[in-house]
């Protein structure tokens, strides 16, 4: 498990500097706007994808700092993958949240969030971004077929 | 004077282990429960179970006449005219759309219009919006002054200007995010003046001040019994009867109906049976009678004076704060609502709470509001009268020494 400390200054540096943070306004991005699960977080997830590859990724909205740092982290991650890497780092990510045996060495900075799950109440925040961004890949692939 | 000790013992709550040293500041959203209320639940179950209004057997009888007792001393709790005002509800918000469905959608005509505000919970704006897209009738809103707060002379300039097309007047007599008290006595005697009946969201208020439904004249006043220490499934809608008389029930079915034929023709009962439909939840309603009258046995003079008196503690204690943002400072009662400066509200109330302090964050349900007070997340303190001084002031030096630091660490 991750050093404590280190956990908190990358969440709090994510937070403070959210990387990929912006509004985009391109027809080429995909866009998911997740907001009715909760009434307090309020995030946007936008990724371009080209031949199967991730080209860019951004979030933009107002949202707590699990919900910031995780989507934050999450667009560092996933930048360059493919589609389907993506979706099996996602998948690791969401492994650990429920607890279930998963690969670390997938995750990076997103160990940080390696004892989330006890805390019931914030579960949902270090997941909302991050299923934005699932669903946006899940639609992709379903729009090939 | 109230004695807190003792009503701290009456609330099993406070008592149990899993609360033990902490502190329940989340009232507004729903209260605890005195242990003769929650008695009074289990009884029903394990000695008085039959459904009302049927059976010709004792025991029956019995449900029925005490269910029918607690409608009378819901109507003397707030001095209403006949117990036949008192609809037995699922709630507060059940209450305000059954005002809008019966009354507004029955009523209201395109070009009316509906009169309301800018800091209305959820569940007194949405109905009204479906009311205005079934009618079309126009909702229009009273400007609120800088700090959100109802602004009489804005009322009065909109009354002068809209003047008879206002056909309801419908707003918090408590709000549910700043705690200010609208001078509803005033807003109902204006509205009265221009035609207009007013339904008053009492859900906020009925729990912490004395409210005399005669006295303000509201035509309607909507309720929940879990935010006044009585079960939850439970609220009240008080109407005047000549309005409840002319009034659609929400729902039709058995105990609402004298009589119908094969052809269609239905005989529904009078108030407030019409709006009765269905077995109740009986349980909840015989609970609530408990509520009322451990509430009337201290007296809501007492109640509303001892909440002003902890609340005004409260908010001058927070106003000392460097690091926090009041955004309701005018408040009168139970009601606190701030952000620790530069921190999201969610983040601190999860730290209180690794803290031992319950608290809400969010938009509290009035996401209208927001643009007023211009902070998209708040956090809410609301008390109610098992808290005590001792537990503001423990909250108190938490809240003092919130760092951003500190909140992260508290959920990772
Ligand atoms: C002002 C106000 N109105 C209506 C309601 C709805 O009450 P309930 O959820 O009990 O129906 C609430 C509850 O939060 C409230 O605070």
């Amino acid at each position: 498990m991750m050093d404590e400390l280190l956990k908190r200054d990358i969440i709090l540096d994510h937070y403070q500097n959210p990387r990929n943070k912006r509004e985009v306004n391109d027809g080429s991005y995909l866009k998911n706007h997740m907001a009715a699960d909760s009434c307090i977080d309020d995030i946007t997830v936008y990724v371009k994808i080209v031949d199967d590859k991730i080209e860019d990724i951004a979030f933009d909205g107002v949202g707590c700092t699990i919900s910031t740092a995780s989507t934050s982290i999450m667009t560092e991650l996933l930048t360059e993958k493919t589609v389907d890497e993506a979706l099996a780092i996602i998948g690791e990510y969401e492994k650990m949240i429920a607890e279930e045996d998963f690969d670390a060495d997938k995750l990076a900075e997103a160990n940080a969030f390696d004892t989330l799950s006890k805390q019931a109440n914030r579960i949902k925040c270090g997941l909302i971004g991050i299923e934005g961004i699932k669903e946006l890949l899940e639609r992709y692939k379903d729009g090939k077929q | 004077m109230m004695n807190k000790e003792k009503i701290r013992a009456d609330f099993p709550m406070i008592q149990s282990e899993f609360e033990k040293g902490r502190i329940y500041f989340d009232s507004a959203a729903t209260s605890f429960k005195p242990k003769c209320v929650i008695d009074k639940v289990v009884e029903y179950y394990t000695k008085e179970s039959a459904n009302i209004h049927r059976g010709d057997y004792d025991l029956s009888y019995q449900v029925s006449s005490e269910y029918e007792t607690v409608r009378k001393l819901c109507a003397k709790f707030l001095n209403a005219k006949s117990e036949n005002e008192i609809v037995f509800t699922s709630g507060a918000s059940s209450s305000l759309n059954l005002v809008a469905y019966g009354y507004g959608q029955k009523f209201l005509k395109a070009d009316d219009i509906i009169l309301s505000t800018e800091a209305e919970h959820a569940s007194n704006i949405l109905p009204w919006f479906k009311v205005s897209e079934v009618t079309g009738a126009r909702i229009e809103y009273i400007p609120l002054d800088k700090e959100g707060i109802f602004d009489l002379e804005a009322y009065k300039k909109v009354l002068s200007d809209l003047g008879n097309k206002i056909k309801v007047v419908t707003l918090a007599h408590v709000s549910n995010v700043l705690g200010n008290i609208v001078p509803i006595k005033e807003v109902t005697r204006l509205a009265h003046e221009v035609g207009a009946v007013v339904v008053c969201d009492g859900a906020q208020s009925v729990p912490h001040i004395k409210v005399d439904v005669q006295d303000l004249d509201v035509d309607f006043l909507c309720f929940s019994s879990h935010k006044m220490l009585g079960p939850s499934g439970v609220g009240v809608l008080y109407g005047k009867y000549e309005l409840l008389d002319v009034m659609d029930p929400f729902m039709l079915g058995g105990g609402s109906n004298a009589r119908f034929d094969i052809c269609g023709n239905i005989l529904l009962k009078n108030p407030p049976f019409k709006f009765e439909a269905g077995t109740p939840c009986v349980e909840g309603v015989l609970g609530f009678g408990e509520a009322l009258k451990y509430l009337m046995d201290i007296g809501m003079e007492n109640v509303e004076e001892e909440g002003r008196e902890l609340h005004k503690y409260f908010l001058e204690e927070m106003l000392k704060l460097d690091n926090v943002i009041v955004y309701n400072p005018k408040s009168e009662t139970s009601i606190v609502t701030f952000n620790v400066k530069d921190i999201f509200a969610q983040d601190v109330a999860c730290y209180l709470n690794s803290q031992g302090i319950a608290v809400r964050s969010g938009n509290h349900c009035a996401k209208i509001l927001l643009n007023v007070i211009g902070a998209s997340e708040t956090i809410r303190a609301s008390l109610y009268l098992y808290n005590t001084k001792e537990e503001v002031d423990r909250a108190i030096e938490v809240i003092k020494g919130v760092t951003l630091e500190k909140c992260i660490g508290a959920s990772i």
